[in-house]
């Protein structure tokens, strides 16, 4: 049967990956229409070779999946983060945050990203508003005073009132719209891999200085936990290419002993780590989500998270628009999302960049400056809350969908 | 203070225009400024929001509508009176209602009927008048009279017209400024000499009604009038919200057949 080369929705988004598919999905799941397109076809992304990355999603992001019907396909993979540790090397002095502290159940959970791909898949499957094209190409897009058109290579034409670029890192879409960045490499790699473990994690997650930058211990489901390790770039290809053997030794002595003996499971993975910000998040019937709009450093397991503010924010915003009968794409209803997202994302760059300039380096006065700043912050509550708050992403002027309400 | 036919902008636009430039093109231009936010009806965009918030609260509660649809209006005949560019006339379309929208400026209808078309939303505009839609025996479900009572000659007049253009289970949204000191201050010396919003006499502070009058006027042509709600702008969020107690300056008021 002939496909239909003309097609019409009420958004379309360029990106499928994490941020894309939860918008397409949220804002399905509110009622409009949506076609998704992504270069990649769906068994691609959901590969074991795609991605290795586990998230750690923050109390409110778990809110958005939940609001949205997606988190009973994550929830058997997801393991509930129940205290954070953050320690700074050999020293002795550290932070500790638990869920005891806020009293309001785990302070986020950490899912292998791939399972959170497939349970976004799942959930595409219930909603019949929602067209996911993929694999297939853009050949050109067009936006007017009216529309958005994007043409596919294979001839295919979407119109739509709104486009959504949530194409990662290298916004094809962003480049299109003429829209600048600005970046910073810390010329550090992010090598990733999963573990098993012969003793139990606890629900804790690990976050240490090591001079190289940060490494992350980050617990899974069952005996097994995520890490990433920060790495100077010029070391990461040796690293990269170890043996299994020599690899898995590095690995336990970054480790330590407390979760006894490790084994590598799967295959390891190198991100190089850059902030990177869009100078605008949106231009005519046009918007930038995720890692297109703002990549931060991992050090903070924050850039997700951050993606999904942008979807919870972007959804509540169109919602209010319709609920006024408001033209979705025009730049009145666009500039309340811009102006909402600006401010909050642009104290957490300016965080995580002074987090990662401070603990990437073993300057003995600063080592010092740090260990007593991490020991006082630990005994003094408010300040500790503060932090937990942020790490839960319960922070600032959130969107409905983030404490698990609809935006309706 | 804000009203959509004092587009004294647009009319010098008209008189400098040459003779061959094409027509279209022409209206397109003014569509523009009606649709920049930023642009010169910038107010009017920013109250644009509260004031269908108040359309849709009073008609949903009206007609017994289920909450939350997407287009609650679907079915129901409207009519927008004093249209402008079409602010109002295109988000009551896409709330699903079936819209007949008036200016008795032929400009503005060329301006909106242009803009509405581009949007891909069909209104029926035209070039007429109120009191003519009444003669020819026209009916709605709901009539929306925004900011235009103050600037008709003759109120009586005016709304027994609207009264023979209301089915009688329909609602009647009205809007307009009240005449009080801060009125004044607001609509007249902010709106116009200060903030320049409006060109400077747009407004003639003693046209300007209080709900009590209005809600008499309204009785008198037949209407069974509710309490008025009041706009608030918050200068810092520039944004307006509906009060149910500080109606001093816009206030909206919605009317029943009586
Ligand atoms: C080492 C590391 C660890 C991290 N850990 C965490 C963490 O613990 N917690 C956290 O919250 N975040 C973490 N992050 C960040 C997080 O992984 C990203 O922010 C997130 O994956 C971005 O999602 P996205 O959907 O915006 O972009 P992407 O995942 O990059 O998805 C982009 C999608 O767009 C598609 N696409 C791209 N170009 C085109 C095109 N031209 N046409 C069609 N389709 C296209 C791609 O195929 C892909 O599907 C980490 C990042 C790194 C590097």
């Amino acid at each position: 049967m002939a496909e239909a080369t003309e097609l019409t929705s009420d958004i379309t988004i360029i990106g499928g990956g994490l941020a894309g598919l939860t918008a397409a999905i949220g804002l399905a799941d509110h009622g409009f229409d949506v076609t998704v397109v992504d270069r990649a076809a769906q068994e691609a992304l959901t590969d074991v070779s795609y991605d290795g990355r586990s998230s750690a999603l923050a109390f409110a992001s778990c809110q958005l999946f939940e609001a949205i019907s997606v988190w009973q396909y994550m929830e058997p993979y997801a393991q509930p983060i129940l205290e954070i540790r953050v320690s700074d090397g050999p020293s002795l002095l550290h932070l500790h945050f638990d869920n005891e502290t806020l009293g309001d159940g785990p302070l986020g959970h950490l899912v292998e990203n791939r399972h959170t791909q497939i349970a976004l898949f799942e959930r595409m499957k219930e909603l019949d508003n929602l067209t996911f094209l993929a694999p297939t190409k853009v050949a050109d897009i067009k936006r007017d005073k009216a529309s958005a058109t994007v043409t596919l290579e294979d001839g295919r034409v979407i119109t739509s009132k709104l486009l959504l670029g949530i194409d990662g890192r290298g916004s094809m879409v962003r480049a299109h719209a003429g829209i600048p960045t600005s970046k910073i490499d810390y010329k550090q790699h992010g090598i990733v891999c999963s573990i098993e473990h012969e003793f139990g994690h606890c629900g804790i997650a690990h976050e240490r200085f090591l001079p190289s930058g940060p490494f992350a211990i980050l617990p899974l489901t069952g005996n097994r936990s995520s890490l990433v390790w920060t790495e100077k770039s010029h070391l990461t290809e040796t690293i990269m290419g170890l043996s299994d053997r020599a690899f898995q030794s590095e690995v336990q002595r970054r480790v330590g002993d407390f979760l006894g003996d490790v084994k590598i499971i799967g295959g390891r993975w190198a991100y190089p780590i850059s902030l990177q910000y869009a100078h605008d998040y949106v231009a005519e019937r046009l918007a930038l989500l995720g890692d297109a709009a703002h990549g931060i450093h991992p050090i903070s397991g924050q850039g997700l998270n951050l993606g999904l503010k942008d979807v919870a924010a972007l959804i509540e915003v169109l919602v209010d628009a319709r609920k006024v009968g408001l033209d979705i794409g025009s730049t009145q209803v666009l500039d309340r999302y811009a102006q909402w997202r600006t401010t909050d994302n642009a104290s957490i760059y300016a965080i995580t960049d002074i987090f990662n300039r401070l603990f990437s380096n073993d300057i003995e006065p600063l080592m010092l400056a740090r260990d007593l700043g991490m020991a006082a912050v630990d005994k003094v509550v408010p300040l500790k809350n503060f932090f937990m708050s942020h790490a839960r992403g319960t922070v600032g002027d959130l969107p409905k969908l983030l404490r698990g309400e609809k935006a309706l | 203070m804000l009203n959509e036919e004092s587009n004294n902008i647009a009319e010098s636009t008209a008189k400098g225009a040459t003779v061959d430039l094409d027509e279209v093109e022409f209206f397109a231009k003014i569509a523009d400024s009606w649709w920049d936010p930023k642009g010169p009806f910038k107010p009017l965009h920013i109250l644009n929001p509260a004031r269908i918030g108040f359309i849709r609260q009073e008609v949903e509660k009206h007609f017994d509508l289920e909450a939350n649809l997407i287009k609650p209006f679907e079915g129901l005949r409207l009519l927008d009176i004093g249209c402008g560019g079409g602010l109002l006339s295109e988000p009551m379309c896409r709330l699903g209602a079936d819209v007949v929208a008036v200016d008795a400026s032929e400009k503005n209808i060329k301006t909106a009927s242009l803009h509405a078309e581009q949007s891909g939303l069909e209104i029926d505009f035209r070039n007429n008048t109120a009191e003519a839609l009444a003669e020819a025996g026209e009916q709605f479900d709901i009539i929306v009279n925004m900011e235009v009572i103050e600037h008709v000659a003759d109120v009586d007049i005016y709304l027994s017209a609207c009264r023979k253009l209301l089915k009688p289970d329909g609602i009647m949204l009205l809007s307009t400024i009240n005449r009080t000191a801060k009125a004044y201050l607001f609509a007249i010396v902010g709106a116009e000499h200060i903030l320049r919003w409006l060109p400077v006499g747009a407004h003639d502070w003693n046209k300007f009604i209080t709900p009590k009058e209005l809600a008499a006027f309204s009785e008198k042509a037949g209407f069974a009038p509710k309490a008025p709600t009041g706009f608030v702008f918050n200068p810092f969020m520039q944004k307006w919200s509906l009060s149910d107690r500080d109606v001093a300056v816009n206030y909206a008021m919605a009317v029943t057949a009586d």
